[in-house]
């Protein structure tokens, strides 16, 4: 089985952002940079599968500026096989991505798409769900647990009501979701030995699809700050100002 | 042009979050339609006729729609598209899994989980998990749309009487089969809908320390959240998180207990009216957002805060 792996590189989770200060968006220069957290799952996942003898290849794949190698050396030292970077210097809407990655797929010819379930930056959560549609392949979506056996894909999805549990077949296209492993820190050794693995750079513009924005950003603003409240004392307090100042309980 | 709301439902209620997007729906259109994917739903399709705000419900009722498999719904729902300006369903996992197919199955762009509407073709949306706010336009032939529940008020869902039609159900090869659903059941209010939410972090400790939480949940009448934390520490179910990758509330009072306030979590309650935080590091995150702070040890604080609650209850009856 090959398993190819999507994943993008973000401003790191634990960064506080800072909304530029002509509303263009957000200040990505200077900022730590990291790969996606839920794609580092995605990537966990995939080496998994290889250990366990499932996976033979494991491929990753980014789409992004000449940095976006970093993220593919991180995959790869954390037990990636090879990785792609589809350069880009505009930044893809989802439908964009997913086109991008089809391409690639049709190239490359996967049996298992990972990828995590919402980028932590733009937080759309739909590349995963249009490539499968794209493909025609079976989605898992926000998956916590996955079991393949015999070309049978067993997963359980986080679903606002709980755990909904599916089975479905290869090939097809998984979104992560943060529980369902605890990625590998990346070692020493293997960060040096991820700089010899094979990185393969295809500019975007040879693919031939439209990855134009539909979308406009008019402005980007700061959310509103809820201003400071207070220390209470005792417990006591808190309940006397809860019900006779806030009025809500 | 009409807009179509596509409902969120368990094949007899609709879900609420389905009556806070018609409302998200009212702000473009007054041709609104609903639209009921799911088995053996005729009683839920009367029942969804006298929503105010709604002029049609549209139904395809078939065997195969049971468990919302997505590969099977969206087909339907592409194929009504061009009569609808506007396609919405709520962000909540189901919108998620669901419309972003539609999305591909149409060529356009789906904007996702929007928090407001400045107009037919501009709208405002979270980003980095709500800390920054993205105002953005779109002239797509068409507008798919997820909405964030919490955003927008539930509409009425009494005084209409919109026409009925039934579609016919488009089959599609799918090879996912459902298996099962873990679903906790609780008599305590929907977390995403509750009026007063009591949430638990690390701080808790364990999963049997969440037993205090719901002792004063249900004093209060409460739904019970975590933060991710609590919830990868496996102290209590995926279900209850609250958060970035979790559920968005709020609710007219959250008290964050044990919580420290990392952005993601914070990402999923700020919006809440009043904001209580309890924890004993003075340093947390958490008490720069909270209304009131009580830098205490949760483990005394909250059965002194049930016994003031009866207190209070006491003078009251």
């Amino acid at each position: 089985m090959k398993v190819l792996v999507a994943v993008k590189r973000v401003v790191d989770y634990k960064v506080q952002i800072r909304v530029k200060s002509d509303n263009s968006g957000v200040e990505t220069q200077n900022v730590k940079m990291s790969v996606n957290p839920p794609d580092e799952n995605a990537i966990e996942e995939a080496v998994k599968l290889k250990e366990q003898g499932l996976a033979n290849e494991i491929v990753s794949v980014s789409i992004g500026d000449d940095k976006s190698q970093d993220v593919l050396r991180t995959s790869m030292a954390m037990g990636i096989d090879r990785s792609i970077l589809v350069k880009s210097q505009n930044t893809l809407e989802p439908l964009a991505v997913a086109k991008t990655l089809k391409i690639i797929i049709d190239k490359e010819k996967p049996d298992l798409v990972l990828m995590g379930k919402q980028a932590i930056d733009d937080d759309s959560n739909q590349t995963g769900q249009i490539l499968s549609a794209l493909l025609n392949w079976p989605q898992g979506c926000f998956i916590s647990n996955l079991k393949i056996e015999n070309n049978k894909v067993f997963i359980s999805r986080e679903i606002d009501e709980g755990i909904e549990n599916l089975e479905t077949s290869l090939p097809a296209v998984l979104t992560c979701d943060l529980r369902l492993n605890t990625p590998r820190f990346a070692s020493l050794p293997n960060i040096m030995k991820a700089k010899k693995k094979p990185l393969e750079t295809i500019d975007i513009d040879t693919l031939g699809i439209d990855t134009s924005s539909k979308i406009k950003t008019l402005k980007v603003i700061e959310p509103p700050k809820r201003k400071a409240g207070i220390m209470v004392n005792d417990v006591k307090e808190l309940v006397q100002k809860l019900k006779y100042e806030a009025k809500v309980i | 042009m009409s807009v179509l709301v596509v409902a969120e439902h368990d094949n007899k209620n609709l879900k609420s979050s389905t009556l806070n997007t018609i409302s998200a729906a009212e702000k473009l259109s007054e041709d609104i339609h609903l639209l009921i994917l799911g088995n053996k739903i005729e009683d839920l399709a009367k029942s969804s006729k006298s929503i105010q705000l709604v002029k049609k419900v549209i139904i395809c009722d078939h065997e195969k729609l049971e468990n919302q498999i997505p590969e099977l719904s969206s087909p339907i729902i592409s194929n009504l598209a061009e009569n609808y300006s506007h396609i919405l369903a709520p962000s909540s996992t189901f919108g998620k899994n669901l419309l972003p197919r539609v999305s591909a199955q149409l060529d356009v762009t789906q904007i996702s989980d929007i928090i407001g509407i400045e107009s037919q073709d501009t709208f405002i949306r979270p980003i980095y998990a709500g800390n920054a706010i993205s105002y953005v336009q779109t002239d797509q032939k068409i507008n798919l749309m997820t909405v964030r529940p919490t955003s927008f008020e539930k509409c009425e869902e009494a005084g209409g009487d919109a026409a009925l039609e039934n579609i016919t159900f488009i089959d599609s090869e799918v090879k996912t089969k459902f298996v099962s659903r873990e679903v906790s059941k609780s008599d305590r209010p929907e977390l995403g809908n509750a009026r007063v939410v009591v949430s638990g972090g690390r701080g808790l400790e364990n999963s049997d320390n969440f037993k205090l939480l719901y002792d004063l949940a249900d004093k209060l009448n409460a739904a019970v959240g975590a933060s991710r934390a609590a919830v990868d520490s496996g102290y209590i179910g995926n279900e209850y998180q609250v958060g970035q990758t979790g559920k968005m509330v709020a609710p007219e009072l959250y008290i964050a207990v044990g919580i420290s306030g990392a952005i993601q979590h914070l990402a999923g309650m700020k919006e809440s009216k009043v904001i209580v935080a309890i924890n004993k590091d003075l340093e947390a995150p958490i008490f720069n957002i909270a209304d009131y702070g009580l830098s205490s040890d949760l483990f005394q604080a909250i059965p002194e805060i049930i016994k003031e609650l009866d207190l209070l209850n006491q003078i009251e009856s």
